[in-house]
């Protein structure tokens, strides 16, 4: 039998970003706040032996402990879903500070357009734009209501950037530290995307400038460029995370607690509210209730979308009838990629993971889209996050893959080359998404998250346009052998893409078409919040961390005003 | 010290991370500095031979996985194909890459701990990944005696006594899934060989591949290095002296 536990105000299942910000707004104004963390504490002083590309990088030291919960894909439903058994296409976290531990930082805001994306495209290119199978919707919430939450969280974080972006939405203030270092690497695609007419400016970064206190009294220290970023954590503290931010402010208050080893394995309903989460000790095998006044999902968007389905709280999406919100509108990103081969060698293993430029020409509704057969697009990026040895053995076409040709041409290659990058939008599709597996389960019993997913013909139009667009930005940077990625045809789980899964819980003004209102309360339960990037009802053409920082924040308010007042926010 | 040469002392380093002006970043660096072989000055006050708690730190090769020094030996010939010894520097058995791989065989990696084994197991689609029943232990072992078995069966001898085009035409059989093999395809077992083989080129030394650092040293790779903050706006390539992990004393 479970053993029930004496009741807090407000639980958190998870402690990274979204948990952080929850847990420290709210034990500032005086709720008693417990994080449940199923990984193991960690901060600053775990990482002074981090810069080990092999434990770190490649056997993925930071994240999920697969032998205990993963997923199951398919790319359809006529296919039978497998256990993703080994990390790759993505990374989830586990432990304190979750992913945004081992985050690169990138830290944007998205545009105007994407919170009015299917008002404003079908104002500008009619109702037919996109066939009827993209399930696009408005998010509820414009960017200007966003504003200040955006801004807050860039102040938390204490954001390195230069406002000179024409396509971003306004800002309240400029960014709270200055931009990085402009490095000859960001200069050559500076240069070149000037002079094809774009508008270049430095990628803002969680990884500092200069030493930052933040509102809350944290310091963050100044990023040393050592080139080991994503995938690590900062020995300076010099990269923004949880650990080092909103974890202790929420600490300091006498407020929150974590436990961890506490794997939460159920969301417990009556009527119309949430009385608490179940979990299971994972060091003793015990199981817990802990009663709540107010119970938040914080976890990653896989875990927070499995929780609601295993708890039976929404109603599940079914693609054949198209009724249901839970697990659907799964979005992923779209990564056109150009590699440049030079002549010169380039300090390509010094870096940072946030360190780089970007142009916004073509992402959004920033160009014309009336000849085009797709909508929206990507953030184009140049970044210079430290080449390590193991991952990057880049060779010419033609080369073999082993023997002393390859051995040549990646020694050669190796601080010869670079590439460019596109974070692409990922328009939701009525059969792109998530639901419970019927045969595989985590090593508490639990149904494993399938997730049927694949790109559609918007992806593939999309990519192809980049691609082009980028390997123009290449050749005009002076490589002597430019190599554009290959179109994309079947999502595939194995080679890593991007951590910036989104959807399954998304958002909105309607019960009928989404899991939560704008205030990332559920329809269902109303003092059931779910935070993260699965509120997203598509994925914009940029990393997600900035703009789930700010529905955080808004979420943070309204969990407030609700242990006031009660009763639904909307 | 690479940093020191280029003028930039300790102090300067510390005050420019905040950590010399008393800001606690992050919480327990301070200790962590203090405790790894730094005073109060910040200076360092020992050499690299010893780690931070004056453990001995003489490395012994050895094997912890293979049994029969024959299987050891096919793998370490099959290695060396994939990365050879060329004017640029040591091949695959020169930088210890069949004792990294057999090391690595007999922990987390070889066991597969942290990726999901549970059943049913199914072949699956490409794009679904890894779904066999069998560890990298098994696979291991069991593509060792199959590389044995063809070189007996194509030119009747042992794979290491074959020539290095007879040894790669059977590595390239196995590349394109041309040899059966039980509960795994032999595709997906070169890329584990190929992959496993660069990693122990270019692992930090402290896994026991990477000898000398001398895969780093070829690629022009420095390791382990504390900052590249007053270098990293220099247009000129910079070429500087790896370091391992485990000089680590910051």
């Amino acid at each position: 039998m479970a053993k029930t536990l004496d009741k807090v105000d407000v639980v958190t299942v998870g402690v990274g970003w979204m948990g952080g910000i929850i847990a420290a707004e709210c034990a500032k104004a005086g709720l008693k706040v417990r994080g449940l963390e199923r990984g193991k504490p960690r901060g600053t002083e775990d990482y002074l032996m981090v810069h080990d590309e092999y434990r770190y990088a490649i056997r993925y030291e930071l994240m999920q402990d697969l032998s205990k919960e993963t997923i199951t894909f398919r790319n359809h439903r006529k296919m039978r879903a497998l256990p993703m058994r080994q990390l790759g296409s993505f990374l989830l976290g586990e432990g304190l500070g979750g992913a945004g531990t081992h985050w690169n930082g990138h830290t944007f805001r998205f545009l105007p357009y994407d919170f009015q994306i299917k008002t404003m495209t079908e104002k500008k290119y009619g109702k037919n734009k996109l066939s009827k199978d993209y399930l696009l919707q408005d998010w509820g919430v414009t960017y200007d209501e966003l504003e200040p939450y955006f801004d807050k969280y860039e102040k938390t974080t204490g954001i390195s950037g230069e406002n000179t972006n024409p396509f971003a939405g306004k800002r309240s203030s400029e960014f709270p530290t200055p931009p990085m270092k402009k490095t000859p690497i960001l200069k050559k695609f500076e240069n070149a995307a000037t002079s094809l007419g774009y508008h270049p400016y430095m990628l803002p970064s969680a990884n500092l400038s200069e030493v930052y206190e933040n509102p809350d009294g944290q310091t963050i220290g100044a990023c040393q460029y050592c080139g080991f970023c994503e995938r690590f954590g900062c020995e300076y503290g010099a990269k923004t995370s949880p650990e080092i931010t909103v974890v202790p402010t929420a600490m300091k208050t006498g407020n929150f607690d974590i436990t961890f080893h506490a794997n939460v394995v159920e969301v417990l309903k009556s009527g119309n509210k949430v009385t608490g989460v179940r979990y299971v000790d994972t060091q003793s095998g015990e199981e817990f209730i802990q009663p709540a006044e107010v119970v938040v999902l914080t976890s990653y968007v896989m875990n927070n979308a499995k929780l609601l389905m295993v708890s039976k709280i929404g109603e599940q999406y079914n693609p054949d009838t198209g009724r249901g919100t839970l697990g659907k509108n799964y979005g992923y990103q779209i990564l056109p990629t150009v590699t440049g081969f030079f002549n010169e060698q380039m300090n390509v293993f010094m870096g940072a993971g946030a360190l780089g430029m970007t142009i916004d020409d073509f992402n959004g509704d920033s160009f014309d889209h009336s000849d085009l057969d797709f909508i929206h697009g990507a953030s184009i990026s140049i970044t210079q996050t430290g080449y390590r040895p193991i991952q990057i053995n880049p060779v010419p076409p033609e080369t073999p893959a082993w023997g002393s040709d390859f051995k040549k041409a990646s020694i050669e290659n190796y601080t010869r080359m670079l590439s460019i990058g596109g974070q692409g939008a990922s328009m939701p599709h009525k059969e792109n998404f998530m639901s419970l597996d019927p045969d595989y389960r985590d090593a508490y019993g639990v149904p494993l998250l399938q997730l049927t997913y694949n790109f559609t013909e918007q992806d593939r139009n999309m990519h192809k346009y980049l691609t082009d667009r980028i390997a123009e930005i290449m050749k005009e940077m002076g490589a002597k052998t430019v190599v554009p990625g290959n179109p994309i045809s079947d999502y595939d789980i194995v080679p890593y893409q991007t951590t910036h899964n989104t959807g399954g819980t998304i958002m909105g003004t309607d019960p009928a078409n989404s899991v939560v209102n704008t205030y990332l309360q559920h329809w269902d339960a109303e003092n059931l919040f779910v935070v993260g990037a699965g509120n997203f009802p598509h994925n914009g053409g940029y990393n997600p961390t900035g703009t789930i920082g700010a529905l955080a924040y808004r979420t943070a308010e309204a969990i407030l005003k609700y242990s006031k007042n009660g009763g639904s926010l909307v | 010290m690479a940093n020191e040469q280029k003028g930039v002392s300790r102090r300067d380093f510390l005050k420019t991370t905040g950590i010399a002006t008393g800001a606690l970043v992050g919480g327990g660096l301070i200790g962590g500095l203090v405790g790894y072989n730094v005073n109060k000055d910040g200076v360092q006050t020992k050499g690299g031979t010893q780690n931070a708690e004056n453990h001995d730190t003489t490395s012994v090769k050895g094997l912890m996985f293979f049994t029969k020094r024959a299987d050891f030996n096919i793998l370490s010939q099959a290695v060396e194909r994939i990365f050879p010894e060329d004017d640029l520097g040591p091949g695959a058995i020169g930088l210890g890459v069949p004792y990294f791989i057999d090391n690595q065989l007999a922990g987390n990696y070889g066991s597969n701990a942290r990726e999901y084994m549970q059943g049913p197991f199914f072949a699956g689609e490409a794009t679904q990944g890894y779904q066999s029943r069998l560890t990298r232990a098994e696979i291991f072992r069991q593509g060792i005696a199959m590389m044995e078995d063809e070189a007996q069966k194509r030119y009747q001898k042992g794979f290491t006594e074959l020539d290095g085009g007879q040894m790669d035409e059977i590595l390239t059989s196995i590349q394109k899934n041309e040899v059966e093999m039980k509960g795994v395809s032999s595709e997906f077992f070169f890329r584990l060989l190929r992959q496993a083989t660069l990693e122990g080129a270019y692992a930090d030394p402290i896994y026991n591949g990477n000898t000398n650092m001398d895969g780093w040293r070829m690629k022009g790779f420095p390791g382990h290095q504390m900052a590249y903050i007053n270098v990293i706006e220099e247009e000129k390539f910079q070429k500087i002296e790896p370091k391992s992990i485990s000089s680590m004393q910051h």
